[in-house]
């Protein structure tokens, strides 16, 4: 199984990475760019497991490690 | 006296704090590898260092927080010695969920290096008791990730509470409600940005950092 983990600062966390690439945007010409966001995306294959299983296995890693819940949201994809 | 300066890879404020604590309070100062799995007997003050622990990789403070060593200061800690996370110690006694929030990105982006004036803000802490009293110290930050984070009714909480010990009087780093260092509920865990390790001694431009370390020492 393949997963991919998508984790991004929560709504109302401020995000000055994403408010500094946006600024840039808007130098660049691209002045109506609005609310981007940096995330970051962990991909990773986890052999031998089917999705359901696999999905919570990967769910607890978010919960342990690869998210801060306090600051940050996560999505998962497996396939 | 006795006390353990925990040593991760990428720490690099290890060896200050073992001086700081030897020079300000005549403690004996052991050096604790992240791996090991027990802590040295009868300490007296735990203290997690500043550095990049990890090289910051996934978010500051989140690899340490997991180390072999740290099962076993999550106990101690909850034991009720005396535990100090600077700077990155701090963020990683928030990502043991030993202290609530969180440390964001600078929110002007950029590393801050400075002196910074600090309000003591709760002067009733066994970290603070040897201010008597006074209610501005200089301690010098070194931070890229040192805005503080956390929910409104935590942040509430935390003042109602008397858990919030140093505010800065100009804020650095947009830290919420310009916190600088708070305390966990039990009044032994505090996390701060500011170094007190980097200001023990009136030759480094300060010597506040060293009652802080008299403070602990002298409550244990």
């Amino acid at each position: 199984m393949k997963a991919t983990v998508h984790v991004f600062l929560k709504p109302g966390v401020l995000d000055v990475q994403g408010k500094a690439v946006e600024s840039a945007l808007h130098g660049l010409g691209w002045p109506d760019v609005k609310d981007v966001r940096v995330g970051r995306v962990l991909t990773f294959d986890l052999p031998g497991s089917d999705t359901a299983a696999g999905e919570a296995e990967v769910k607890a890693m978010c919960e342990k490690l690869l998210a801060n819940t306090v600051i940050e949201s996560y999505r998962i994809e497996v396939a | 006296m006795k006390a353990a300066v925990i040593v991760f890879p990428g720490s690099n404020c290890d060896r200050d704090c073992k001086v700081a604590i030897e020079r300000s309070t005549g403690a004996t100062v052991d050096m604790v590898w992240h791996g090991d799995t027990a802590l040295p007997d009868g300490l007296d003050l735990i203290v997690l260092p500043g550095g990049f622990s990890y090289g910051d990789y996934l978010r500051c403070g989140a690899m340490a927080a997991l180390s072999p060593v740290m099962t076993e200061v999550i106990a101690a800690a909850g034991r009720g010695v005396a535990t100090v996370g600077i700077c990155n110690g701090f963020q990683i006694l928030c990502e043991a969920r030993l202290l609530p929030g969180a440390l964001l990105r600078n929110e002007g982006l950029k590393y801050v290096c400075k002196p910074v004036a600090l309000e003591v803000t709760n002067a009733q802490t066994r970290f603070t008791a040897a201010y008597q009293g006074r209610r501005e110290v200089t301690m010098t930050v070194g931070n890229g990730e040192g805005n503080f984070f956390a929910d409104e009714a935590t942040l509430d909480r935390l003042e109602g509470e008397g858990q919030v010990v140093f505010r800065y009087l100009d804020n650095p780093n947009g830290s919420s409600r310009d916190i600088a260092g708070i305390i966990n509920e039990g009044g032994n865990v505090l996390g701060m940005m500011p170094h007190p390790d980097r200001a023990f001694e009136i030759d480094l431009g300060s010597a506040d950092g060293a009652l802080l370390f008299q403070s602990a020492l002298a409550s244990a």
